[in-house]
């Protein structure tokens, strides 16, 4: 059934009566299972969220570019470098695919970058991780990429149609990334014993951030119970309980990283390689792999933004930034003459500059 | 190009593979350390839209150079693979003119290089789509030459908005065109291999391309309001394995994990 769309957003002073019918009518989208689009109404918390959540996946797209661009220049061969570059290419699209899709909420994307480099929006802690050898790309696509497709692949059903479309595009692409991962470590565990041997240092320190950062913390109270985390746990279960009612989430994070360590087990287990985690065994009555609860004040402390890595990461992207200021600059004023000369309104290039407009991708993920 | 062995090889048949190897070897330096170089732009472009477009180049210069070092390993007696000749040789041995191991400088000077390498590029890939006997060697220039067009026009577009832009990316693309000018006479040098291969039809020679290749840069530089640099002194050295002393860096990083793990396989 379609709902009829008579609204448009933000009512400004409308008066309660008229809220209260809003409202309803969001409700009515959401519980019909419609997407909710940029020119319906929405309320400020949903929009909010919606706001947070994809802002920071287009930051972690972004930063996440770092730990592994910084080995495209030493790829043991020709394919494996090949294969890296259209990697990162990847994320950087799925960068603009999700500011696309944060613009129509009525931001910018040069604010929002502004917002990263000045640490007022977060991005995947899991970045705050150094990428230390060659083995670190291949447990990166296949653990880090791994859990992302878990966390993304019900974000292609999500409520809010932008988000949703720009996220059909990013999971076909990490689920390639992933294979690429897994074919990568495969290689390095049929190679020499020392290659081996730095597959399995990778995954020794990808492992955690994997299993951990990429899916938040603890959201449901029976994981936190009794431990120092009770609080996080219960806080995460109130947030997760409206991301879900809004159909922004479908999933707990605990139920989605349960579903990634009984996907990755058997794979780790076919590739020869120990995750790391004496605690990990098959739970035949709960029929799932039991695993390690995370400690996750204390970890998430030792990767925060006071980091070493965590000031290098936001410290690489200002310089670029910064760097670029004056090509930005250039585009946006060669822009503005163009416009001036064939008398249309035209949009610049250079897309990070906000002020000159995207690229056009909002419309083709809208 | 003579890929079949099974009689002996008349003696000018095997120097007609001989010289051709070394000519797709230059060519396929030239694309993989210019494909080098654009990776390290790489989360460092001045907009995402760059990071993405320079990748993209990158992608299909380490393609072209994947496709160029095999056929050369293939024809220069050696039997060794696109990774033997990418990772195990020594700096001296690499034939990439000195154009393509240019630090990048500023986004101006990458731009100049680019706009240098693109041109000639098409011209060439062009000539050998058109001009070279064997059908492998001529598809491959036919497809590399679309590649490159497309570089081209990110080239010529960044060119224009830079020298039209604001009075200091003028003043800086300015700079980067007098940087990189004296480098881009080598591309379109003539050697002895280069001429035994023109006159026997195996390959063309580039030398013949160069007043096209000047009149095409010469429009876009001009109108995007900058001066062609005219430099008294032209680099050379490449096709010999002189390089500058920026190229050894290069070449370490390039090979630095194939040579911690002898034997290994990726």
């Amino acid at each position: 059934m379609r709902v009829p769309r008579q609204y448009v957003r933000d009512p400004g002073d409308e008066p309660p009566a008229a809220q209260d019918e809003l409202l309803a009518h969001f409700d009515t989208l959401i519980a019909s299972g419609e997407t909710v689009e940029p020119r319906d109404w929405m309320p400020d918390g949903y929009r909010r969220m919606l706001l947070r959540q994809i802002a920071q996946h287009a930051h972690s797209e972004i930063i996440g570019m770092q730990p592994e661009g910084a080995w495209l220049t030493r790829a043991p061969s020709l394919h494996r470098k090949s294969v890296l570059i259209a990697k990162v290419q990847d994320e950087a699209g799925h960068g603009l695919y999700l500011y696309s899709a944060a613009e129509t909420l009525g931001v910018d994307r040069a604010d929002l970058l502004d917002a990263l480099h000045r640490g007022r929006q977060r991005f995947a802690a899991t970045f705050n991780h150094p990428a230390l050898t060659w083995a670190d790309t291949g447990a990166i696509a296949w653990l880090t990429d791994g859990a992302a497709v878990i966390n993304q692949a019900p974000l292609c059903r999500t409520s809010y149609g932008p988000y949703a479309r720009a996220m059909r595009r990013v999971c076909q692409e990490e689920a390639f990334h992933v294979r690429q991962g897994y074919d990568m470590m495969r290689a390095l565990c049929e190679g020499t014993p020392e290659q081996k041997r730095m597959a399995q240092d990778a995954v020794d320190r990808w492992w955690l951030p994997a299993v951990a950062l990429m899916f938040g913390p603890p959201d449901t109270e029976a994981a936190g119970a009794g431990g120092s985390d009770a609080r996080t746990a219960a806080l995460g279960a109130s947030v997760s309980r409206r991301a879900i009612a809004w159909g922004i989430k479908h999933h707990t994070n605990d139920e989605l990283r349960q579903r990634f360590v009984d996907s990755v087990v058997p794979q780790a287990e076919r590739l020869g390689l120990t995750l790391p985690d004496p605690a990990i065994r098959w739970n035949e009555e709960r029929g799932h792999y039991d695993f390690t609860p995370v400690d996750w004040e204390t970890y998430r402390d030792a990767l925060g933004d006071d980091t070493h890595w965590a000031r290098q990461r936001i410290a690489h992207r200002r310089a670029a930034h910064e760097d670029g200021a004056w090509v930005r600059e250039a585009a946006a004023a060669y822009a503005a003459r163009e416009a001036v000369r064939s008398g249309t309104g035209g949009t610049g290039d250079a897309g990070d500059a906000g002020s000159t407009g995207g690229t056009g991708s909002t419309e083709e993920s809208a | 190009m003579t890929t079949t062995r099974d009689a002996a090889p008349a003696p000018e048949a095997l120097r007609t593979d001989a010289d051709l190897a070394v000519h797709l070897l230059r060519l396929g330096d030239d694309a993989l350390v210019l494909g080098q170089r654009l990776c390290q732009w790489i989360t460092r472009a001045p907009t995402i839209e760059e990071d993405l477009a320079l990748s993209n180049i990158a992608l299909d210069l380490v393609g072209h150079a994947r496709t160029l070092l095999t056929l050369s390993g293939r024809l220069d007696g050696t039997g060794r693979t696109e990774d033997d000749l990418a990772f195990t040789r020594a700096d001296r041995e690499f034939t990439n003119a000195l154009l393509t191991e240019l630090p990048n400088g500023d986004f101006a000077v990458t731009v100049a290089r680019q706009l240098a390498y693109t041109h000639y590029a098409v011209l060439y890939y062009e000539a050998l789509a058109a001009g070279c006997a064997d059908a492998e060697l001529a598809g491959f220039g036919a497809r590399a030459a679309k590649e490159v067009a497309f570089h081209r026009l990110h080239a010529d577009n960044w060119t224009r908005r830079l020298g039209l832009g604001t009075p200091e990316s003028a003043r800086r693309m300015q700079a980067g065109l007098d940087r990189v000018w004296p480098y881009t006479a080598e591309l379109f040098d003539e050697d002895d291999v280069l001429r035994r291969l023109a006159a026997a039809g195996t390959v063309p020679s580039p030398a013949p391309s160069r007043p096209l290749w000047e009149q095409r840069v010469s429009e876009v530089v001009t109108r995007a309001g900058l001066t062609v640099p005219e430099p008294r002194w032209q680099a050379r050295g490449g096709r010999a394995g002189l390089h500058t002393e920026e190229f050894g860096p290069l070449v370490a990083e390039l090979q630095s994990v194939r040579r911690q793990f002898p034997g290994g396989t990726w």
